[in-house]
């Protein structure tokens, strides 16, 4: 057991550099936003690669937008998201879970108001 | 719906346009179609797809004209599926081989600043049909050429490997790009009752275009006046047979087969 263990390190530093040197560089991850025929909001539909922000828009409109979907386009680098982690969803959310308060439900609205 | 309408005195000439017009945009549509699943990138396998559908879609509109002028009851399909080699009409440029995704760019993007600014013009078509396909088709190629005239600037000034190979697709192609520009007696004829509007601007546009875009894509035309011409009159390269052979394979298996 002892004598497998350098030859697996040697083996395993030696074959990285061997098998990434082919690889082509990867563009980077691109979010999309798509804001749809009715929609207000630009909605999130998927990702993609592109090299640069312009062609991240071409390629999501060829992408995304073939069967009409959208109105207007938002890219951005997945690496420029910050996102929260999973890990902190009780301490974020969990504390707003028992305040029904919080929900305007409780007004009693005038009929004059009419429609809201 | 044949016999309603007797082929006008310039009804050949008018079919003979309009079988140029959709028989490039089948034949380049089917070579763009030809990378589906192959492209370098899933991204550009996508945009290749649409834009072979965009070309196929026009084809339909062309033919189909092309069927209802020449009277004799042929539609679209028969038309890009029964007819042998020497009776299309599309330019050699279209038909040459895919080869590297420069080579498909270079030839997609010498076509597109010529289709935009023929489609542009024809937008003013005396033939109110004409006018009508031209408008719908010109939107979906002002794309194509915004994005083949985009990537040409960006492979030819890109890496040193990028670049010889987009110079290597230039100097491949330059010599079919004049029979687009070329105006023969068909045009002329059809000129004079204002059906095909006159081609000097739309060869100064592509001029200037294609002239703006090499610059910026650090690329140099060769200095040539040599211009393979043939395939509007029917006198195609090689190519066209193999491409046929292909397309044309199911109808001529299965004549009638249908969906």
């Amino acid at each position: 057991m002892t004598s497998n263990k350098p030859d697996t390190a040697a083996k395993d530093s030696g074959a990285a550099p061997t098998q990434s040197a082919p690889r082509r560089a990867e563009w980077p991850l691109w979010e999309v936003f798509i804001r749809g025929q009715q929609g207000l909001h630009h909605r999130h539909v998927g990702s993609l690669h592109a090299p640069d922000a312009e062609m991240a828009v071409n390629n999501a409109r060829d992408v995304y937008t073939r069967r009409n979907e959208g109105v207007s386009i938002w890219v951005v680098r997945a690496t420029d998201i910050t996102a929260s982690t999973p890990s902190a969803k009780g301490p974020l959310f969990d504390p707003a879970n028992s305040k029904v308060y919080r929900h305007p439900t409780f007004f009693d609205i005038p009929d004059d108001v009419g429609q809201m | 719906m044949a016999g309603e309408r007797p082929p006008c005195a310039a009804g050949s000439d008018l079919f003979e346009f309009l079988l140029r017009m959709g028989d490039n945009c089948l034949i380049l549509g089917h070579r763009a179609s030809q990378w589906c699943g192959h492209a370098p990138a899933l991204e550009e396998d996508i945009a290749l797809a649409n834009t072979a559908l965009d070309l196929i879609g026009q084809t339909q509109f062309w033919l189909g004209l092309a069927g209802d002028v020449e009277g004799k009851g042929r539609s679209a399909d028969d038309l890009a599926y029964l007819r042998d080699a020497f009776e299309f009409r599309n330019v050699l440029l279209v038909e040459q081989p895919n080869g590297d995704f420069g080579q498909t760019l270079m030839r997609q993007f010498l076509f597109d600043a010529w289709h935009l600014p023929m489609l542009r013009a024809l937008t003013g078509s005396t033939n109110r049909a004409i006018a009508e396909i031209a408008e719908k088709s010109a939107k979906e190629v002002a794309y194509h050429l915004e994005r083949t005239g985009d990537l040409v600037v960006r492979l030819g000034d890109g890496t040193p490997e990028s670049h010889r190979r987009m110079q290597a697709a230039l100097d491949l192609l330059w010599p079919f790009a004049g029979e687009l520009l070329e105006a023969d007696e068909v045009v002329a004829r059809l000129g004079r009752t204002g059906v095909v509007p006159e081609q000097a601007p739309v060869r100064e546009t592509w001029q200037r275009h294609v002239d703006a875009t090499l610059r910026s894509a650090t690329l140099t035309a060769p200095q040539t006046g040599h211009v393979q011409r043939g395939g509007t009159r029917g006198v195609h390269s090689e190519h066209l047979g193999f491409i046929l052979a292909e397309m044309q394979f199911l109808q001529r298996a299965y004549p009638g087969a249908a969906w």
